[in-house]
C-alpha cells in the first residue's frame, strides 16, 4: 500500500468511509429489531404495564375527601386535634353545605364508605346527618353544630373529626396502613385493634406456605429430575411425558381432582375406611385447611421444579462423579460433595420459580384452602369483590406485587429469564 | 441407569428403594388426574367410586354426566365461549409475538433484557394483579364485559409462551440461509415466508398451543374482565366447585383431560420434528 492510502480512512464501494458505511448499518439493523418488537411491547405496555400501574396508584389516591366536602376540609385546617372538643361552629356550617352538594351529586355514600375504613360507622353517621340535612337552610338555621349532634351524639366526638381530619389530604397512606394492619389515630401511627389484624398474618401465611411448598417440590422433584438425566435419551422422553402431562393439564382439573381425592366423603378417606385404617366416623380432615392447600399444590407446582432441575443435572458430566469414587469417595460422599453442588443452579432456578408462581396464587387456595389455607391474593379478591375497598387492593397488590418482582430480578440474574424451558 | 456387577448389598437395596420411590412419585404425578376419568362415567351422583363401579358392573356405569355435559346450557355454552374466546387470543399473541422473538433474537438489540423482563413479565405477576388492574382499565376504555377486552386480555397472558418458544426455536437458526435468500433476490417478506417460516413453523405452532391452553384454561381475568356472556368453561367450573358441586364437573375435566392429552403429544411431535430440523437430535 502506498503512503497516502494508509492516512485515508478505508471506503466501502459507494466512497463513504467504512467506519460511517458500517455504523449506518448497524444502527439499520438495530432499528429493523426494535421495529419488529414494537407493536408488541406497546401492546405489553398499554395492555398490562400501565393498567397496572394504574391500579396500584389507587392505593394513595385520596381525593373522594377533598372533592365531596371541600369547604369541611378547608375549614377542618385550623382545628386542632388535641383539644379534646369538637371542632367550631363555622365546620359544621361547612360540612351541612358540603353534604347538601354532596345529596344532589349522590357522591356522599362514596365518601362515607372512604371513610368507613378509617373509622367504623361513618357510614351510618353520614346516612343520618345527610338526611337531616336536606330540610336545612342554609345558613339561616344555625347553630349546626347542636343540629348535628342531636342527629348524632358521634358527631360531637373528636376521634370522629381527627380521622376526617387526618384523611382529607389528596394522597393518603392509610390504604399501606390499614394492608399492614395499622392505623392512625390523631397524628400517630398505631396498630389496628386486635380483630382486625389481618393482613400481616396473610402475608406471612403466604410465605410460609409457599416455602414449604417449595420445599416439598423440590424434595419430589430432586429425585425424579436426577432419574431422567441418568436415563438414555429415548426412556428419559417418554417419563418425560408423565411429567408434561400434568403441566398440560387445566389447572382446575387438577384442583377439582384434589377435591375428589381429598375430601371426607372422597376417594382416600374411602380407601382408608375400607383396608380398616380408619374408623368411618373418624375420617381425615384433609381438605378446606392448610394441609389441603400444600397436597394439591406441591402436586400443581412440581413440574416447575422438575424441568429446570432437570435442565441442569442433563449438563453435569457423570465422569465427575465416576472420577470422585475412583479416588475413594463412597457413594454419599460423591454424590454430596461433588454432583450436589453442581446441581445447586437447578435447585435455585426451580425453587424461585415455584416461589414466585405459588405466592400469587389464587384458584388453589379459594377452592382447597378454607379458612386456614388461604392466601393473600384471596384477600385482594374478597376486598374488590366483597367489600370494594380499591385503594386498599391496590396497597395489598402492591406490597404482593413489588415482593415477585424482587424476585424476578433474582431470577434474572441467576438463571436469566431467556432461559426458562417449557418442556 | 443399571447396577454394575460388583455392587455391594447396601447398594442395591438403596438402588432399588430409590427406584420404588420414584414410581411412587410419578404415580402421585399421575394418579390424581386419572382418577378423574373413571369417576365421570359414574351411574350415581357421587364423587367416588360405588360398589357396584369397583365390581366393575354395567350397572355402575352411565354416560349420563357427559349427556348432561353436552346438553346443558349451563355447560355448552361456556364451552363454546371458551372455543370462541382462546383461538382469537391465540391468533393475536402469536402474530404479535412471533415478529417479536424474531427482533428479539437478532444480534444487536438495544435494551434487549429490560424488553425481555417486560415481555416476560405477564407470567410472572400474580393474576390477581392482572386482573384487578385490566378489570379497572378496560372499565375506562369500554372494553369491560366485553368479547374483545377479554380475548384482549388472554392475549397478553399467552405472550410470554410464544415469545419463550419462539426464541428458543431461533436459537438454533442458522442466518446464513436468510443471507442465502437475500443474496438470490428475494425480499424480506418472501426470505420470512419462504425460507425462515418454515424451520421456525415447529416452535411458533407449539408457542400457540400454549397461549391457546393458557386463554383456555384461565379464570381469574376472565372473571374481572368479562361479564355473564363471556363465562368460559373454566369459570363455569369455578363457579360450579365453589358452590354446589355438580358431578357434571367430572365429565368437564375428562374432556379437558383429554384435550390436554392431544396437545401435549402435538407439541412433544412438534418439538422432535423441530431438533431434527435444525440436526439437534440426539437420536
Amino acid at each position: 500500500m502506498s503512503e497516502t492510502t494508509a492516512n485515508e480512512p478505508m471506503r466501502a464501494a459507494d466512497g463513504t468511509p467504512l467506519k460511517r458505511s458500517l455504523a449506518r448499518a448497524l444502527r439499520r439493523q438495530k432499528l429493523r429489531a426494535l421495529g419488529l418488537i414494537l407493536p408488541l411491547l406497546a401492546f405489553v405496555i398499554v395492555g398490562f404495564v400501565f393498567p397496572i400501574g394504574q391500579m396500584l396508584m389507587r392505593s394513595v389516591d385520596n381525593s373522594v375527601v377533598t372533592d365531596t366536602i371541600p369547604l369541611t376540609v378547608e375549614a377542618l385546617r385550623d382545628w386542632d386535634d388535641d383539644s379534646g372538643v369538637a371542632p367550631p361552629e363555622e365546620v359544621f356550617v361547612a360540612l351541612a353545605a358540603d353534604l347538601q352538594v354532596a345529596n344532589e351529586a349522590r357522591t356522599s355514600m362514596t365518601l362515607a364508605r372512604r371513610l368507613n375504613f378509617e373509622y367504623s360507622g361513618v357510614t351510618t353517621l353520614f346516612r343520618k346527618a345527610g338526611r337531616a340535612v336536606a330540610d336545612w337552610d342554609i345558613p339561616n338555621d344555625g347553630p349546626y353544630r347542636e343540629q348535628f349532634i342531636e342527629v348524632d351524639d358521634e358527631w360531637g366526638d373528636p376521634a370522629l373529626w381527627s380521622a376526617i381530619q387526618a384523611y382529607s389530604g389528596s394522597y393518603t397512606i392509610g390504604y399501606y396502613l390499614a394492608a399492614v394492619d395499622k392505623t392512625k389515630i390523631s397524628g400517630e401511627i398505631q396498630n389496628r385493634p386486635e380483630n382486625e389484624r389481618l393482613h400481616l398474618m396473610l402475608f406471612g401465611r403466604t410465605a410460609w406456605v409457599s416455602a414449604l411448598i417449595c420445599f416439598m417440590t423440590l424434595l419430589l422433584g430432586y429425585p425424579i429430575a436426577y432419574l431422567l438425566s441418568t436415563l438414555k435419551a429415548r426412556h428419559a422422553n417418554l417419563l418425560l411425558i408423565l411429567v408434561l402431562l400434568p403441566f398440560w393439564t387445566s389447572l382446575l382439573v387438577r384442583t377439582s381432582a384434589w377435591k375428589v381425592l381429598l375430601q371426607e366423603q372422597g376417594v382416600i378417606n374411602d380407601i382408608m375406611v375400607g383396608i380398616g385404617f380408619l374408623a368411618d366416623d373418624n375420617r381425615f380432615q384433609m381438605i378446606n385447611n392448610k394441609l389441603g392447600v400444600i397436597i394439591a399444590m406441591t402436586h400443581i407446582l412440581l413440574p416447575f421444579m422438575i424441568l429446570p432441575l432437570y435442565s441442569v443435572m442433563k449438563t453435569i458430566p457423570p465422569s465427575y462423579v465416576r472420577a470422585a469414587k475412583s479416588l475413594g469417595a463412597n457413594d454419599w460422599t460423591a454424590f454430596w460433595r461433588v454432583y450436589f453442588p453442581q446441581s445447586i443452579p437447578g435447585i435455585g432456578a426451580g425453587a424461585i420459580l415455584v416461589f414466585i408462581l405459588s405466592v400469587g396464587y389464587y384458584i388453589t387456595p379459594e377452592l382447597v384452602g378454607g379458612p386456614t389455607g388461604s392466601f393473600i391474593s384471596n384477600r385482594i379478591a374478597y376486598q374488590w369483590s366483597g367489600a370494594g375497598n380499591w385503594g386498599l387492593v391496590g396497597a395489598l397488590g402492591a406490597i404482593l406485587l413489588v415482593a415477585v418482582l424482587i424476585l424476578y430480578w433474582v431470577y434474572d440474574k441467576i438463571v436469566g429469564i431467556d432461559n426458562v424451558k417449557l418442556g | 441407569m443399571a447396577l454394575p456387577n460388583y455392587a455391594s448389598t447396601g447398594q442395591r437395596v438403596w438402588h432399588y428403594s430409590y427406584l420404588t420411590i420414584c414410581a411412587l412419585i410419578f404415580f402421585f404425578l399421575i394418579f390424581p388426574i386419572m382418577v378423574i376419568v373413571p369417576l365421570a362415567f359414574n351411574a350415581q351422583n357421587f364423587f367416588t367410586f360405588t360398589p357396584e363401579m369397583l365390581r366393575f358392573e354395567a350397572a355402575g356405569y352411565s354416560l349420563k354426566h357427559f349427556d348432561d355435559f353436552f346438553n346443558n346450557p349451563d355447560w355448552y355454552r361456556p364451552l363454546l365461549n371458551s372455543l370462541k374466546i382462546a383461538p382469537m387470543a391465540t391468533i393475536v399473541s402469536v402474530s404479535l409475538g412471533t415478529l417479536a422473538a424474531i427482533g428479539l433474537s437478532q444480534s444487536h438489540v438495544p435494551f434487549r433484557r429490560a424488553i425481555m423482563a417486560v415481555l416476560i413479565s405477564p407470567m410472572i405477576v400474580p393474576l390477581i394483579i392482572s386482573a384487578a388492574g385490566m378489570y379497572f382499565f378496560y372499565s375506562s376504555i369500554g372494553l369491560q364485559g366485553t368479547y374483545w377486552g377479554v380475548v384482549l386480555a388472554h392475549a397478553v397472558l399467552g405472550i410470554p409462551f410464544v415469545i419463550i418458544t419462539v426464541t428458543a426455536t431461533l436459537v438454533g437458526f442458522d442466518k446464513s440461509l436468510t443471507r442465502a435468500a437475500a443474496n438470490m433476490g428475494a425480499g424480506p417478506v418472501r426470505t420470512f415466508f419462504k425460507v425462515q417460516m418454515p424451520l421456525i413453523l415447529p416452535g411458533v405452532i407449539s408457542g400457540g398451543l400454549f397461549a391457546f391452553i393458557t386463554s383456555f384454561d384461565e379464570v381469574v381475568v376472565v372473571i374481572f374482565v368479562g361479564s355473564a356472556g363471556q363465562k368460559t368453561l373454566p369459570w363455569q367450573m369455578f363457579t360450579g366447585l365453589r358452590e354446589q358441586i355438580s358431578p357434571t364437573i367430572l365429565a368437564a375435566a375428562t374432556v379437558l383431560i383429554t384435550i390436554s392429552v392431544l396437545l401435549l403429544i402435538t407439541v412433544e411431535m412438534l418439538r422432535r420434528r423441530s431438533e431434527r430440523l435444525r440436526g439437534m437430535s440426539q437420536g
